[in-house]
C-alpha cells in the first residue's frame, strides 16, 4: 500500500452560520486518482479549496508529507490547481501563461523553455506559444491550464471539476487524457465533480460525499457494486431501492415475494433496504420468475432497452438486451450476488452521517 | 422599416438641430473672419503668448489634477472591489451622494471653505495654526478639479476590478505568486481599460472646464475654457472663441484615439 501523501483530521467549515463540513476524515495516497464526488453544497469544493489554501477550515488539520500546512498560504504549497472555468491569464500568450509559476520561482530562462516546450507537448497542443488564451476552444483552454499547473511539478493536483464547461464528446477525450497524463506524471491527482460517470471512469478511489459528510469511500467498483447506503445507491447509476425485510442471513423478503441472498449479519426479520441494479434484474417467462409483473414502459437507449415492470405494487427499473413489449406478462429474478442489502437508516440525521471507512 | 425611421426620426431631429448644426457653425465661424472671408487666422491665434499660456496651464492642471485622481482612486476601486455587495453598496452610496448635488453647487461650497476669511482658515486660526493661502491660486483649481471629477476615475477602475475572475487572482496565489506579485502581473493589467477610460474620463473635462477655474481661481488664473468663454460671452468674437473650440476640439479627439486604442475592450465606450 502506497504511502499517506495528505491527512484531514477533523476538518469542519461553516459559512454565515451554515456548516458545510463537519467534522471531515480523509487521507490521500501518493499516486491515487482520487474523487471527491456529489451533489451540489456537499461540501466537495470547499474541501478541496482548504486542500489548495483558499479557505481555512474552523477547526481540523491538514497534514501534507507530514508537517501542518492548514494555515500555510496557497503560494506556499506544493500543490498545484486546475480551476473551474480554467482561469488563464487573459492578457498573456499561452507560453507566458505556462510560465507563470516558473517565473515566480526565477528558473532560468532556457529551463523555462524547455519546461513550456515538454508541457505544450504532454496535453497535445505543440506550436501553441505565441497565441492568446481567447483564441482557442474551451477543451484547449482546459489543457493551457492543466499545462500551467504541472509545469511547476507539483506533488499534487486539484482539479475542481475542470470538465464542467466542456460539452460530452470532449468531456469523454479529456477524460481517457486525463487517466493518461495522471500516469505519465506519475503525481496525486484531487478530482472534483458532481457527474457519477467522470468519477466512476477516472478514480482509483471515489469518495461521496452528502450535505458536509462522507457517505462512503472506496474504489468505483465497491461503490457501484456495494453501496452502503440509499444516498450512495441513488446517487450513482440506476438503482431500484426497495424497503425490505431480513428474514434470516442469506434470505431477504422483497415485496411479498422471498429472494436468496447472500449478506448475512442483519438479524432476524430486520428492516432493511434493497439495492438491484436495473441490469442485475432479468426477465424471464410468466410464471418461472420469483416475482410476477407486467412491463409498463419501453425505451430503446443504443446499447438496452430501459424497461420499467410493475410488479407487487412497485415499478421495477430494468436494463435488458432483450425487448419485451408493454403489456407483456414477466417474471423477475435477480442473482443473489445482484442483491445488495444497506441498513435502513433510522433518522435523516443518520442517514446523513453513515460513515465507514 | 417606415416604422422604424418614424421611431428614429425624434433621434435624428435632435442630432441634426443640436449636435450637427451647431458643429458646422463652429466650423463656419472658426474658418471665417467678420467679412466672411475664408481664414486660418483664428485656428493660429491659439500661438499667441496670451493663448498658448492658457492652454499650456490648461493642460497641466488638468494632467496634475488626472494624476492625483488615479492616485486617490485605484486604491479606493480596490477596496470597494473586495467588499461584498452589501457593505459595498453603502460606501457606494456615501462615496455617490455628493455626485446627486449640483456641479456649481459643490464648488462653490469649496469657494466658501477655501476664502481668505472663510471656514478652515477660520478653524485654523482658532487653533493657531497657519492660514492656508490657496484660494484663487492654481492648486485651488486642482483640488476643485479632484473634487468634482473623482467619481468618473472611480467608476471605471471599479468596473474594471471587479470583473476579474476571483479564481485568475486565486490562480496566481496557487503558481506561487506573493500579494505583490499578483498585483504587478495579474490585477493591474487586467484593470488598465478602467484606468484608461477612467484618465480619459476626468482629463477630457479638465482640460475644458471654466467653472472651477472661474469660481476658484478667481479672475487671475486664466485656463482655455476660460479664454473661450470670454471671447464668447464679453468680446463677442464668435470667430476667435470657434477658432480656439477647434483647436481644443482636436487635443481632446487625440486623447480619445489614444485612449481606444488602449481600450480595447470598450470599458468606457466613448468612443
Amino acid at each position: 500500500m502506497k504511502k499517506e501523501l495528505i491527512t484531514l483530521q477533523n476538518i469542519s467549515k461553516s459559512y454565515d452560520g451554515q456548516l458545510v463540513l463537519d467534522d471531515l476524515n480523509l487521507f490521500i495516497r501518493e499516486n491515487e486518482f482520487l474523487t471527491l464526488l456529489g451533489p451540489s453544497g456537499c461540501g466537495k469544493t470547499t474541501t478541496l479549496r482548504i486542500l489548495g489554501g483558499f479557505e481555512t477550515p474552523d477547526s481540523g488539520k491538514v497534514i501534507f508529507d507530514g508537517s501542518d500546512i492548514t494555515t500555510l498560504p496557497p503560494n506556499k504549497r506544493q500543490l498545484n490547481t486546475v480551476f473551474q472555468k480554467y482561469a488563464l491569464f487573459v492578457h498573456m500568450t499561452i507560453a507566458e501563461n505556462i510560465a507563470f509559476g516558473l517565473k515566480i520561482k526565477k528558473k532560468s530562462a532556457s529551463y523555462i523553455k524547455d519546461k513550456i516546450k515538454y508541457a505544450l507537448k504532454l496535453v497535445n497542443l505543440e506550436g501553441y506559444e505565441n497565441r492568446m488564451p481567447d483564441s482557442l476552444s474551451g477543451g484547449q483552454q482546459q489543457r493551457i491550464a492543466i499545462a500551467r499547473a504541472i509545469v511547476n511539478e507539483p506533488k499534487v493536483l486539484l482539479l475542481d471539476e475542470p470538465l464542467g464547461a466542456l460539452d460530452l464528446k470532449l468531456r469523454q477525450d479529456m477524460q481517457y487524457e486525463l487517466i493518461r497524463l495522471k500516469n505519465e506524471l506519475g503525481i496525486t491527482f484531487i478530482y472534483v465533480t458532481h457527474d457519477q460517470e467522470e468519477a466512476l471512469t477516472m478514480s482509483d478511489t471515489i469518495v461521496v460525499m452528502n450535505q458536509g459528510y462522507i457517505q462512503q469511500i472506496g474504489t468505483p467498483e465497491k461503490i457501484y457494486n456495494e453501496p452502503e447506503n440509499a444516498f450512495v445507491a441513488d446517487f450513482i447509476g440506476d438503482s431500484n431501492i426497495i424497503a425490505s425485510t431480513m428474514v434470516r442471513d442469506e434470505l431477504v423478503e422483497i415485496l411479498g415475494a422471498r429472494f436468496a441472498c447472500v449478506d448475512k449479519g442483519f438479524g432476524e426479520n430486520a428492516p432493511v433496504d434493497v439495492v438491484i441494479r436495473p441490469e442485475d434484474v432479468e426477465l424471464v417467462a410468466e410464471n418461472t420468475g420469483t416475482i410476477e409483473g407486467v412491463v409498463s414502459h419501453i425505451i430503446f437507449k443504443g446499447v438496452h432497452y430501459e424497461m420499467e415492470v410493475m410488479a407487487n405494487g412497485f415499478e421495477w427499473l430494468v436494463h435488458s438486451t432483450k425487448m419485451f413489449p408493454v403489456g407483456t406478462k414477466v417474471g423477475i429474478k435477480v442473482d443473489p450476488y445482484n442483491i445488495q442489502i444497506m441498513n435502513k437508516p433510522v433518522s435523516e440525521d443518520e442517514e446523513a452521517s453513515t460513515v465507514n471507512e | 422599416m417606415n416604422r422604424k425611421k418614424a421611431l428614429q426620426a425624434p433621434y435624428l431631429f435632435w442630432s441634426v438641430m443640436f449636435i450637427l448644426i451647431p458643429l458646422c457653425m463652429i466650423f463656419y465661424y472658426g474658418f471665417t473672419d467678420k467679412t466672411g472671408a475664408f481664414t486660418l487666422e483664428n485656428i493660429m491665434a491659439i500661438a499667441t503668448a496670451e493663448h498658448a499660456k492658457a492652454l499650456w496651464l490648461s493642460m497641466l492642471l488638468s494632467l496634475v489634477s488626472t494624476v492625483l485622481c488615479l492616485v486617490i482612486a485605484y486604491p479606493l476601486a480596490m477596496i470597494l472591489s473586495s467588499m461584498n455587495v452589501s457593505q459595498n453598496s453603502f460606501i457606494v452610496v456615501i462615496f455617490i451622494l455628493p455626485m446627486w448635488m449640483n456641479f456649481l453647487l459643490r464648488t462653490l461650497a469649496w469657494q466658501t471653505l477655501l476664502e481668505k476669511t472663510g471656514v478652515i482658515n477660520n478653524i485654523l486660526s482658532f487653533l493657531h495654526l497657519p492660514a492656508l493661502n490657496i484660494i484663487n491660486t492654481p492648486p485651488a483649481i486642482i483640488l476643485g478639479m479632484v473634487y468634482n471629477f473623482l467619481p468618473f476615475m472611480v467608476l471605471p477602475i471599479y468596473n474594471a476590478l471587479v470583473k476579474i475572475d476571483k479564481n485568475v487572482i486565486n490562480a496566481a496565489k496557487d503558481l506561487g505568486a506573493n500579494q505583490v506579485q499578483t498585483f504587478i502581473r495579474i490585477i493591474l493589467p487586467l484593470s488598465i481599460p478602467g484606468v484608461i477610460s477612467g484618465i480619459t474620463m476626468v482629463f477630457v473635462p479638465a482640460l475644458t472646464t471654466f467653472v472651477i477655474s472661474t469660481l476658484l481661481g478667481g479672475s487671475k488664473i486664466l485656463l482655455i475654457g476660460n479664454v473661450i468663454e470670454q471671447e464668447f460671452t464679453r468680446a463677442g468674437n464668435w470667430y476667435l472663441g470657434s477658432g480656439l473650440s477647434i483647436v481644443l476640439m482636436i487635443f481632446i479627439i487625440v486623447n480619445m484615439v489614444l485612449s481606444s486604442v488602449f481600450d480595447k475592450d470598450g470599458e468606457g465606450a466613448i468612443l
